[in-house]
């Protein structure tokens, strides 16, 4: 099926079977491979991606679906010449050790933002209607969409705190 | 994964007009089961671009929640973080951040159970093949149903989100094939699995188009999920309630249950039990009583049973202040 996915500003004419996923549509056809596969069954968050500005997991979706839609992967944040904000930071604090989650923490991470910043309340905020803190608590609840198997939770924590605190 | 077809529908009598297709929305449950082959369909209808992600106030001042409307933006509405709080809770206890931007309320709603044995297609169900019996009832149960359940099928509905609806007294809004629009109170939505593969009213054809939310009712509510892990995991029980105090007795009561239940569970004779009553632990112990008084554990979830009563009783402490 032709679609058209509009990649880190750049359009793709992708012409797959409708079983593609955006996730194999990505790594297999259009050789982005920074977006990795773990489980893909939408349980582990190494496949996130932005679509439109909303991180998603893109093993739970077919590429076919997207058509003209704004897709935004690691390889879009930055390069190794020119690293965003949080991959500098990833890097200063260590947020890893395999690497293999890496890709979809930080884009998770970085659209994650975006909704804290919007004012959206997580299950452990304390009020629904109040703006929260962007407690280390806050930071677990809202990247808990995203398992480490190294665990290096506490660097990550660290890595996007300090990503907000320059933003903020 | 098998093949299929694959439509974009450009207008609602796309779906309506197509009874043979699979509805995929968000598709992050759909795509799921199948990619494991526990659902095969030949067409797949894509709702993804209907006009129905709006969310609007009613005439008698309620709510109506367009069915593509996501769980995200469903949670951070302003008007449902403030006037149905249980409802904005009950999201954000559910799933992780990513499944919520893509999951939508009718998905939500019509998600599939996460019994182990309906997900192994090498194994006997009578959901996703009837008649070929249930590895559940003597096999792994611990995340199954307790209240609701039949000889067929002990599995139990996964959604947070319906839990707070029920309690809210939703309204399921439903195009048919004719373009005639019909409601059907959320109450009403899900069927006892007697045929375990039909779990709601809907007929083929059918698209929900939108939930409806009553009028903000008065009172305190919260929604209350116990669960394995702190985050991204399915409850073992949860409660949506809702209690108005007035004048030291009980006089409004909305209670409904998650984790328990073959469907989002509300039972009405555990809300009259409360009505005219002093909030007090042993008043809250009856309401427990006359909630599990059917209740038919099996060995793996006979937990449930004192849990769904303690989680009860903590919530209506909660939201009445009783302190013993």
């Amino acid at each position: 099926m032709k679609t058209t996915l509009t990649v880190n500003g750049e359009d793709y004419s992708l012409d797959a079977d409708t079983r593609t996923s955006l996730l194999d549509a990505l790594r297999n056809h259009l050789n982005l491979t920074g977006t990795k596969k773990g489980c893909d069954h939408g349980q582990c968050g190494a496949c996130t991606v932005m679509v439109n500005g909303r991180r998603i997991n893109s093993c739970l979706t077919l590429a076919c679906m997207h058509d003209s839609d704004e897709i935004t992967t690691i390889e879009g944040l930055g390069d190794e010449r020119n690293l965003s904000d949080m991959q500098q930071n990833f890097v200063k604090h260590d947020g890893f050790q395999c690497g293999y989650c890496t890709p979809g923490q930080i884009c998770s991470a970085t659209a994650m933002l975006e909704e804290f910043k919007a004012g959206w309340p997580s299950n452990v905020s304390g009020s629904l209607t109040a703006s929260p803190e962007l407690t280390d608590d806050e930071i677990s609840e809202r990247m808990s969409g995203n398992i480490c198997r190294c665990a290096a939770y506490p660097n990550i924590v660290d890595a996007i705190r300090e990503t907000a605190k320059g933003q903020s | 994964m098998k093949q299929f077809d694959y439509i974009r529908a450009g207008a609602n009598s796309d779906v309506t007009g197509t009874p043979d297709a699979t509805i995929i929305a968000g598709g992050t449950n759909l795509l799921d089961l199948m990619k494991l082959e526990v659902m095969t369909p030949d067409r797949l209808v894509d709702i993804s671009r209907l006009d129905l992600k709006q969310i609007t106030p009613t005439r008698d001042g309620g709510l109506r929640i367009g069915a593509l409307v996501t769980n995200s933006d469903l949670a951070a509405d302003m008007t449902v973080r403030s006037d149905y709080a249980a409802l904005s809770s009950a999201l954000l206890a559910g799933a992780s951040g990513q499944l919520r931007n893509k999951a939508t309320t009718g998905g939500n709603l019509l998600q599939r159970t996460r019994c182990y044995y309906f997900y192994d297609t090498d194994q006997p169900c009578n959901k996703r093949d009837p008649g070929s019996g249930c590895s559940a009832m003597e096999g792994a149960n611990r995340l199954h149903a307790i209240l609701g359940v039949t000889d067929k099928c002990i599995a139990s509905h996964p959604s947070d989100m319906a839990v707070a609806m029920q309690m809210l007294g939703a309204e399921v809004e439903i195009e048919a094939a004719d373009g005639v629009t019909r409601t059907v109170p959320l109450s009403d939505f899900y069927l006892i699995p007697t045929d375990p593969a039909v779990e709601t009213v809907l007929q083929p054809g059918e698209l929900i188009t939108a939930v409806i939310l009553p009028a903000p009712a008065e009172g305190r509510q919260t929604y209350r999920k116990v669960r394995d892990r702190a985050s991204y995991a399915f409850a073992m029980v949860s409660v949506a309630a809702r209690i108005k105090v007035t004048d030291g007795k009980i006089t409004q009561a909305a209670i409904a249950c998650g984790g328990i239940g073959s469907m989002p569970w509300r039972d009405p004779a555990v809300e009259e039990a409360l009505i005219g009553q002093e909030p007090a632990r042993e008043v809250f112990g009856k309401a427990a009583d006359i909630l599990l008084a059917e209740a038919a554990p099996k060995e793996g979830n006979a937990f449930k049973v004192p849990l769904a009563r303690r989680t009860l009783i903590a919530t209506l402490k909660e939201l009445t202040g009783v302190q013993q």
